[in-house]
């Protein structure tokens, strides 16, 4: 009974090694001779996370890549060493602690969850190592940990760049349908937790099941409710997109607010014609092209997106961006540590300040291990199936 | 009334889909005591195929066409290579045996298509029509109308034609059948197949309206199979009161009482239902049939 339990897993992590040896062996060997610095990873890049997952290794492979070929850091070369957990959290704090106790890295850039994120913090906590990851949930840095940053936007953010949005319109009633998948559920929270800052108040506030095909009944309510000047709807996936169809089927007249959930081409695609004047809050890769040749992100967003691209072939995400965004803040705190020793690695990034990123300007402190104000979202409108950004949001 | 009249048109458009998915248990369930839980998968292949399809250039009604073909063969070979071998097996048993073809599907289909959503056009515009302040999408005549017509069709094609009551005599009384020369797996074989247009159909017809992907079987699956519960397994007419009814009852429970309890309706009614009329609404026939 327990020889055919451990075969399989005896198998599959023999495999697993050939795999990872494999990807070494593809990397460039730059003739370099001096010790390499090793950066870990560990990531969903297969799996149901894969979406976010992929982009995030294929961006990391790419920096250090380039990296090497400018001659590393300090004269040195850096070696990435990369894992993937397939989305689950047991795997992914087992190859944590491969990535401390056998490969020693000096860092780590990952966690594309916030599962294998939380499953992996008591790891790097514990190693004093720092781990910056690229993981949505504000949990992840607040309370602030020593050795744990992130890059991605918090759902908090979203909510305040909507609300302030609305806040500029005069609109202070709004109607809430949120998705009870993890993203609505969470994003839904935070939005409750800070929208007495904008003296804003929420008559309707119904749900939607993540694969729920009909939100008509919802939105008829809220509809019907007096006092509504505005609908808020954080979701993911394809249920925002319905929202969208079925409050233009209702002809409800009071402005849509989608979440940056939906800040992709394929929502555009799904909701139709329907997604006319919606707007919803978005990283500034989004609109890469539409930037102004002021705005401060316009180069490093360009710069990202063409080196993905002409690379992967596939159009640029967000989620690349999260990793691109995480190895360049590590690469600059190593810069200014002149140091790989892992504590000092730590201060410098808590120390970042006026980084621009992909997804923002990020000011780490001891206090903010994210350091992304409501700047970092742009507030766009869906005019003729495309994203106008909305005047005065571009500073 | 406004407010009434729009949740009603609301669960009319859902229930029809799930009384499709209801009539495929059914049929399935009738000629060989199998519940296939890969009925919604069906439902799937209907609505994905016919994406792919017109988007690699055919015409909609031809990708239609492919598509519940398509759905028909996958139909066949479910009975063929899973269904057929474990035959004598225990309900449970079979019950398994199409859990894991459903998930088998759904991994094929990753591949084959994709992990996203996707989208048809409606077939007659999208431009909501209004009665009594309520309104509706032309998409949801295209349902509703699209559930009669399969429902007329099957009852013809049982009532009137040889292969029809082939199929009712198999379901009535498997050995008398095999006794007075039909040839039951044939039958069987033709009980998957039409099952499987049915979904096919159900999955086109509804894919403008709620999108589709891999996955959306599984949830089809089990409003489906509720509504077949809850309208008595076995009988059509029960099968689709079943999906109406769930539907309805999922839009009021939204509509009026709160949308968190939305999926836990269909559910809740399933144990209502078993509670108090443990076979089913229509389901007096089948317990005479024992």
């Amino acid at each position: 009974m327990s020889k055919t339990a451990v075969r399989p897993s005896a198998l599959r992590a023999g495999a697993f090694a050939a795999l990872v040896a494999a990807s070494f062996m593809a990397a460039p060997s730059s003739v370099l001779a001096a010790d390499p610095i090793k950066i870990g990873s560990v990531v969903s890049a297969t799996g149901p996370a894969s979406f976010l997952g992929d982009p995030e290794q294929k961006t990391l492979k790419l920096y250090v890549e380039a990296l090497n070929k400018k001659g590393g850091l300090m004269g040195r070369p850096v070696e990435l060493v990369l894992y993937d957990d397939g989305g689950d959290a047991n795997k992914a704090r087992t190859f944590a602690t491969r990535l401390i106790e056998d490969d020693k890295v000096i860092a780590m850039v990952g966690g594309t969850t916030t599962g294998t994120t939380m499953a992996m913090i008591p790891v790097f906590e514990d190693a004093k190592v720092a781990f910056i990851s690229l993981a949505g949930a504000i949990e992840i840095v607040e309370p602030v940990r020593a050795f744990v940053f992130k890059t991605p936007h918090t759902d908090k953010t979203a909510c305040q760049k909507i609300f302030e949005d609305l806040k500029g319109r005069k609109l202070t009633k709004i109607g809430m349908i949120s998705g009870t998948d993890g993203f609505g559920k969470s994003m839904r929270a935070q939005c409750l937790k800070v929208i007495g800052d904008y003296g804003i108040s929420v008559l309707a506030d119904e749900s939607y099941g993540p694969s729920d095909a009909d939100m008509t009944p919802q939105l008829n309510k809220i509809k019907n409710t007096a006092g509504v000047q505005a609908l808020v709807n954080p979701g993911f996936g394809q249920g925002p997109a319905i929202v969208t169809r079925n409050y233009a089927q209702l002809g409800i007249s009071v402005p849509l607010y989608q979440s940056h959930g939906v800040a992709s081409k394929s929502f555009i695609d799904l909701a139709g014609a329907a997604a006319e004047g919606v707007r919803l809050p978005a990283p500034a890769l989004l609109i890469a092209d539409k930037l102004a040749g002021t705005d401060p992100q316009k180069a490093v967003v360009t710069e990202y997106k063409k080196s993905y691209e002409s690379a992967t072939g596939q159009p640029v995400s967000t989620f690349g961006g999260y990793a691109y965004d995480g190895i360049q803040i590590l690469v600059s705190a190593i810069e200014r540590a002149k140091s790989v020793e892992p504590q000092k690695i730590r201060d410098a990034v808590e120390a970042t300040k006026n980084h621009v990123g992909t997804t923002g300007i990020y000011n780490m402190s001891a206090k903010d291990h994210l350091g992304l104000g409501t700047e970092s979202f742009r507030m766009l409108e869906i005019r003729k199936g495309d994203w106008v950004p909305l005047a005065g949001v571009q500073n | 009334m406004s407010e009434f009249l729009q949740l009603v048109f609301s669960g009319l458009t859902v229930g029809a889909v799930y009384a499709l998915v209801a009539l495929g248990f059914t049929l399935v369930y009738n000629a060989s005591d199998v519940i296939n839980f890969a009925q919604g998968d069906f439902v799937m292949i209907g609505g994905m195929g016919t994406v792919f399809l017109a988007a690699a250039g055919f015409s909609l009604p031809l990708a239609t066409l492919i598509a519940i073909l398509a759905a028909v063969v996958v139909g066949l070979l479910l009975h063929r290579l899973a269904v057929e071998p474990a035959r004598g097996a225990s309900p449970v048993t079979l019950i398994m045996i199409t859990i894991g073809a459903s998930i088998f599907i759904k991994g094929v289909a990753q591949l084959v298509f994709d992990k996203q959503f996707h989208s048809l056009p409606p077939f007659s515009g999208a431009d909501p029509i209004s009665i009594g302040g309520a309104s509706f999408l032309p998409q949801s005549l295209w349902v509703i109308g699209g559930t009669l017509a399969i429902l007329i069709a099957l009852w013809l094609f049982l009532e009137k034609t040889l292969l029809g009551k082939a199929l009712l005599a198999t379901a009535a009384n498997r050995l008398a059948a095999l006794l007075v020369g039909i040839n039951v797996r044939v039958v069987l074989a033709l009980a998957f197949a039409v099952s499987a247009a049915i979904g096919a159909v159900a999955g086109i017809l509804v894919t403008p309206i709620t999108l589709t992907r891999y996955d959306v079987g599984t949830l089809f699956a089990l409003k489906g199979f509720a509504a077949a519960m809850v309208g008595g397994m076995g009988h059509p007419v029960g099968a689709v009161a079943g999906g109406l009814l769930i539907g309805l009852m999922e839009a009021f429970g939204a509509g009026y009482v709160s949308s968190t309890y939305k999926d836990a309706v269909a559910f809740v009614m399933i144990l209502v239902v078993l509670f108090a009329m443990p076979q089913g609404l229509f389901g007096r026939r089948s317990l005479e049939r024992v």
